[in-house]
């Protein structure tokens, strides 16, 4: 058994605004891939992503909207369909699958978090949590059962019985991450799933996610575009910009060398509150010591 | 001026089609027309046998319990009482019999198709048109080969009601499927739904509420044919409306298309409110 959980080689994702919707692409044919770069039409979405993620990792990539995260999220379990490239998720090629064993796959080997939730408005808490379960076929009370424990464990047992539309933004979140849970998949993706919630939820949110694997060590890939959340969460990270990968490393690492502007611009805001936060400390304690000083005196 | 010479036509050739279709196939024909009969002459046995206060009683419970407020559900159930005095109940059942024959075929019919042409994109193209012409195309050009094959009476009549009320219910299905929000639709794939899970789980329970509209349409739809049908000998509340005009007798015909108002009234509320009680997304 390797230590890779996703293997990613290569990957491009090009939408083409033309008839079809579909591109062929070929990376050994420059002419086209030339051609795409130059064209109107055809929007390359991401570009030529190598990389893998180790078991047990928080992998997060983060960048810009618009920098292609959402559809790398997706191609990783063929949502959206890869252009050209490789994707290899616990030592399945998920790019060479057909359709039903595409659907085995996503049954057992990922459980998915959605930034817009993604429950079912016409079922209610339980039933949303144990969906994973029914689409595998389990049977109803052992599905629902371990719905239930799922749900112990997001602290929203009470709720079992209402239907999403009743709950808050945090509490839908924690039934999208219950769903994920009950499924019990090796590889958990997880796509902006605290960027819809306000500050102080999305941070007890983080609190929560990071105790859970602390207790479940799952490879979860995350996306983001808040760079906070990245340095809390994460145990590697990679940034994207149009496509591509600009830097990977430790979130720590990049925050103290970014390679490029692109990345200092990211990591810019962050040090400026650093350094105000740091300049208020000072203050205070230059307040403090007047106060002694003038205690002295 | 159209150059003359351009001038063709189909309908020599359309009119030996239905004369060599009589000619050769009328037994089939026959045996349809036979088979639709009976199915709505038990259906109207099966109407008919229920009291006319039973009829009150079913409407005033279906009522409160889709409605939940009492002067509507006052008002529903004794508008009926109406159409009795006015002396067109058994007529008026005889009507209600072929709605429910019409629209329990388009359902049958326009549910499934409404689904199959969301799934396949392509088969819209060819659908939409002849539903459209299904819509505008003026009732008596069907109705009249219609009669010639299948006699006088109420098969031709079904089956004219069926192919002008059947368009809503396949339209409204396919695009209550399309609206499903499609991050709901996007979760439930992620989670290795297949596609017949999809419909059954998440698309067709979301297009419920647009469905039931459909279905909601469909049924005036097939109300609203009832005059016309009755021109080709389908008995009830339209035959009288045809004999006060015919008579030139106002106040007769008032009474006739006053009782097919309040059937479609009393239709309508109920399956509206049926449908709302159907909608699956629940507020609680």
């Amino acid at each position: 058994m390797s230590d890779v959980a996703i293997e990613v080689k290569e990957l491009w994702k090009v939408y083409s605004k033309s008839k079809s919707g579909k591109v062929v692409l070929d990376v050994d044919d420059e002419e086209l891939m030339r051609s795409i770069e130059v064209s109107e039409e055809d929007v390359v979405a991401v570009r030529d992503l190598s990389f893998e993620v180790k078991k047990g990792e928080v992998f997060i990539v983060m960048g810009l909207s618009g920098s292609g995260k959402s559809t790398l999220i997706r191609c990783l379990i063929r949502l959206v369909e890869p252009s050209y490239g490789k994707v290899i998720i616990n030592g399945y090629d998920v790019t060479a699958m057909d359709k039903k064993e595409l659907t085995e796959f996503r049954r057992y080997q990922t459980a998915m978090v959605f930034q817009h939730y993604g429950l079912l408005p016409h079922k209610d808490v339980l039933d949303n949590v144990a969906f994973g379960l029914k689409l595998r076929g389990v049977p109803k009370k052992e599905r629902r059962e371990k719905a239930m424990h799922a749900l112990e464990v997001v602290g929203l047992e009470k709720w079992a019985n209402y239907y999403p539309s009743s709950l808050s933004g945090g509490m839908r979140q924690r039934v999208g991450i219950a769903r994920a849970l009950v499924a019990d998949p090796p590889i958990l993706l997880m796509d902006e799933p605290f960027s819809g919630l306000d500050p102080l939820i999305r941070r007890e949110m983080q609190d929560e996610l990071i105790r859970l694997q602390e207790e479940m060590h799952k490879t979860i890939f995350f996306v983001t575009h808040d760079l906070d959340e990245a340095m809390r969460l994460g145990d590697r990270m990679a940034v994207m910009r149009d496509g591509s990968i600009v830097q990977i490393g430790k979130p720590a690492e990049i925050f103290a060398n970014p390679a490029n502007d692109y990345v200092a611009r990211f990591v810019q805001d962050r040090r400026e509150e650093i350094r105000k936060a740091d300049e208020q400390i000072a203050a205070l304690n230059a307040a403090k010591d007047k106060e002694v000083n003038s205690d002295v005196s | 001026m159209f150059p003359e010479a351009w001038e063709f036509h189909v309908a020599q050739h359309l009119n030996r089609g239905i004369k060599i279709l009589i000619q050769n196939h009328s037994e089939g024909f026959d045996a349809f027309s036979n088979g639709l009969l009976q199915f709505l002459l038990g259906v109207q046995s099966a109407l008919s046998t229920i009291p006319w206060w039973g009829y009150i009683l079913l409407i005033a419970l279906i009522s409160w319990f889709s409605i939940r407020r009492i002067v509507p559900t006052i008002v529903l159930s004794l508008l009926p009482l109406l159409i009795g005095v006015f002396g067109f109940w058994d007529l008026a059942i005889e009507t209600l019999a072929i709605v429910v024959v019409s629209v329990v075929i388009s359902l049958v019919l326009g549910i499934p198709l409404g689904v199959i042409m969301a799934e396949v994109k392509s088969l819209g193209y060819v659908i939409r048109p002849i539903l459209d012409a299904m819509q505008t195309m003026p009732s008596f050009v069907y109705l009249i080969p219609a009669m010639m094959l299948f006699g006088l009476g109420k098969v031709p009549a079904i089956l004219a009601t069926v192919i002008y009320a059947l368009p809503p219910v396949i339209r409204l299905t396919c695009l209550g499927i399309e609206l499903v929000p499609k991050p709901v639709q996007e979760a439930a794939l992620a989670y290795g739904a297949t596609r017949w899970q999809l419909l059954k789980e998440v698309r067709l329970p979301l297009a419920m509420p647009s469905i039931m509209a459909g279905v909601n349409q469909t049924t005036m739809m097939a109300l609203s044919m009832v005059v016309i049908a009755s021109m080709i000998g389908a008995r009830g509340l339209g035959q009288e409306v045809l004999l006060a005009i015919n008579r030139i007798n106002v106040g007769r015909g008032f009474e006739s298309g006053i009782s097919i108002v309040i059937m479609a009234i009393v239709i309508d509320r109920i399956t509206q409110g049926l449908a709302k009680k159907w909608d699956p997304v629940k507020k609680r």
